[in-house]
């Protein structure tokens, strides 16, 4: 700095000499005027007051939020978070009697299941060896294991539950009826995908629960038509035990080490990815869609079209 | 009447979603269909008022002039979702501190759980195993209900009840979805928990879960109550039976979407493809309750024996 202002420094030293009685000092070529330091800080406690107002925040958000209905709408449609959401809504919809808000539930309890899923692998291990031993663990020395742990279950059954009732509930009001034909069908898939995932989490404790109930459900594919070594027209078509649609699902002819994995790589990788996949059209086709279905204006029978083809 | 057996059962940490189901599922049934009926009222209204049809919103939320038909999602729509993210985190706290996921002895395949269950949404296809072979109940059927559910829009060609609850407009679409989710799907889920008990025999509620239980019962299949004892036959004779089954189910599901005007109006709006689509999936659903009276009131185990499957 020094080097770039060399007029600067020469001329430093010499303002305390004109002595305009204000205190300043030199040190080390640094002119310090404690006047102007106070009238400084005093400008960022003030800015403290009005944090809104600040470059950091102004910075990250972007937008004043104010009361105005510009401020309201872009601090939706600016926000990476809030920007599936449109800026406004039905008046009616905001109510919890048409949505019963099933939906949503099933995707913060997708984001509970989620962070406590991931909050859970850091003390698993998925072999035959340790996974039950883990679970032990979790239960009895990981500081709030067992709260982890039964969140985890809790949120799990939930979520089945609030999935069956938002699809109930999208049934009822008809809104899988054009344009969101393929939506709902995308619904059904994370319906099952759903499913699954809680199915898949069932056989990682390793314990008697999670393995007979894995054995029943699997012990269906050795039935599957043509693909199953007991299904209709498998033997005929060549499957045996080790070659069939069971053996893929647990990677052998038994429930054991290599099931406990593939059941670890579908439930924490595999089927998630699917879902956020799967998550991601859903969402994006509700808003492409016209957004929440209503509370719509009703139809009467009279006004039926009739069928373009 | 065992009570100690009913409390076992019920109080169950994996079974609170089935408790929590026979209030929950009877609820929001009741909570969709008073809204339904209120949304009947103002269409009647409507139609018998063509004048008022014109100026009126057509909701029953109200509305007069000059209000804003849409509000801004901040803060009117965002303030009840984090409303609603906080109400589920408590419940999941209060849930998870006071219940503790269930945890039994290690895995060991030479001791079989008896009964053993499958995870509680699972247990309505486990239950199925009953009246039909694991290649029906564990692969066809659930595939089935994937497919059937996936198509509902695709063959629904009532244009009524869009975005808004009614019961009138689409009587058949909405018993139809009850009979399945309902009638059929949540209560074989219940049955499979609170009624099967060890060798998944069936116990009433409050029944003691007797292990040493015996049923004398024999089941037999249909061919051997009418008495045909050889191969070709027995297989010729089933295969009439469900095709008989298929024409009388397809013929009563016909009647019944035909019954009223408006039903044959919407029949006449279905291409060819989407009634063969539908009747096909109303005939395979209503097999289900028809094989569980076979099994249950007649002790019929197969309706179809041949070389190669049964059914």
């Amino acid at each position: 700095m020094a080097e770039n202002n060399p007029s600067e420094v020469k001329d430093k030293p010499a303002a305390p000499a004109g002595g305009n009685g204000n205190g300043a000092r030199s040190l080390l070529g640094v002119t310090i005027d404690p006047d102007e330091i106070k009238k400084k800080a005093q400008i960022d406690l003030e800015g403290l007051k009005q944090p809104t107002k600040t470059e950091v925040y102004k910075s990250i958000f972007r937008v004043k939020h104010d009361q105005t209905a510009r401020s309201r709408t872009l601090g939706v449609l600016s926000n990476v978070f809030l920007h599936l959401h449109p800026a406004k809504v039905n008046r009616d919809a905001v109510r919890y009697n048409f949505t019963w808000g099933m939906g949503g539930i099933s995707f913060y309890l997708f984001w509970v299941l989620t962070w406590t899923g991931v909050l859970l692998m850091f003390y698993y291990h998925p072999t035959k060896v340790q996974a039950f031993r883990d679970i032990l663990y979790l239960e009895h020395d990981v500081p709030f294991g067992k709260l982890l742990r039964n969140m985890h279950r809790w949120a799990a059954h939930a979520m089945v539950l609030t999935v069956q009732l938002h699809m109930f509930r999208v049934f009822l009001t008809g809104s899988y009826k054009k344009p969101r034909q393929f939506n709902w069908s995308v619904g059904v898939i994370l319906l099952v995908l759903t499913l699954l995932l809680s199915f898949t989490g069932y056989l990682l404790p390793d314990d008697q629960l999670g393995f007979w109930a894995v054995t029943v459900g699997t012990n269906m594919a050795r039935a599957t038509p043509m693909l199953g070594h007991e299904g209709p027209f498998g033997p005929e078509l060549g499957m045996t035990p080790f070659n069939d649609v069971r053996f893929a699902l647990l990677g052998g002819s038994i429930v054991d080490a290599n099931a406990l994995l593939r059941a670890y790589i579908w439930h924490c990788i595999a089927i998630p990815g699917f879902a956020a996949i799967f998550m991601i059209v859903h969402f994006w086709r509700v808003r492409k869609d016209g957004g929440i279905s209503g509370p719509a204006p009703i139809m009467l029978e009279k006004e039926i079209k009739p069928v373009r083809r | 009447m065992d009570w100690h057996q009913l409390w076992t059962i019920v109080s169950l940490p994996d079974n609170i979603p089935i408790v929590g189901m026979l209030f929950i599922i009877p609820f929001f049934t009741w909570y969709a269909l008073r809204q339904a009926r209120a949304n009947d009222r103002l269409a009647e209204r409507l139609e018998n008022d063509p004048d008022m049809a014109k100026t009126h919103h057509r909701k029953v939320q109200p509305f007069q002039k000059g209000w804003v038909r849409e509000v801004a999602v901040w803060p009117y729509l965002l303030r009840m979702e984090f409303l609603a993210a906080i109400i589920v985190t408590i419940i999941l706290m209060v849930w998870s501190i006071t219940l503790d996921a269930p945890l039994e002895e290690p895995a060991n395949p030479s001791l079989t759980m008896n009964p053993s269950k499958a995870p509680w949404y699972f247990l309505g296809l486990q239950e199925m195993l009953v009246y039909f072979d694991p290649w029906i109940a564990g692969v066809v059927m659930p595939t089935l209900i994937i497919i059937g559910l996936i198509v509902i829009p695709y063959i629904d060609a009532n244009p009524l009840g869009n975005g808004y609850y009614t019961y009138k407009q689409r009587r058949f679409a909405i018993w139809a979805f009850i009979f399945g989710f309902i009638i059929l799907w949540c209560s074989m889920i219940v049955i499979g928990t609170l009624i099967r008990g060890p060798g998944w025999m069936w116990f009433w509620p409050g029944m003691t879960w007797d292990h040493n239980r015996l049923i004398f019962e024999i089941n037999r299949d249909l061919h051997e109550i009418v008495g045909i004892t050889s191969q070709p036959w027995i297989g010729i004779f089933g295969g009439l039976v469900v095709g008989g089954f298929m024409v009388v189910a397809g013929y009563a599901c016909h009647r019944i979407i035909t019954a009223t005007e408006f039903s044959r109006k919407i029949l006449g709006r279905m291409s060819l493809l989407q009634y063969a689509i539908m009747q096909g999936l109303l005939i395979i659903m209503l097999a289900l309750p028809v094989k569980m009276a076979a099994r249950l009131l007649f002790r019929i185990k197969y309706v179809w024996v041949t070389p190669w499957f049964n059914v």
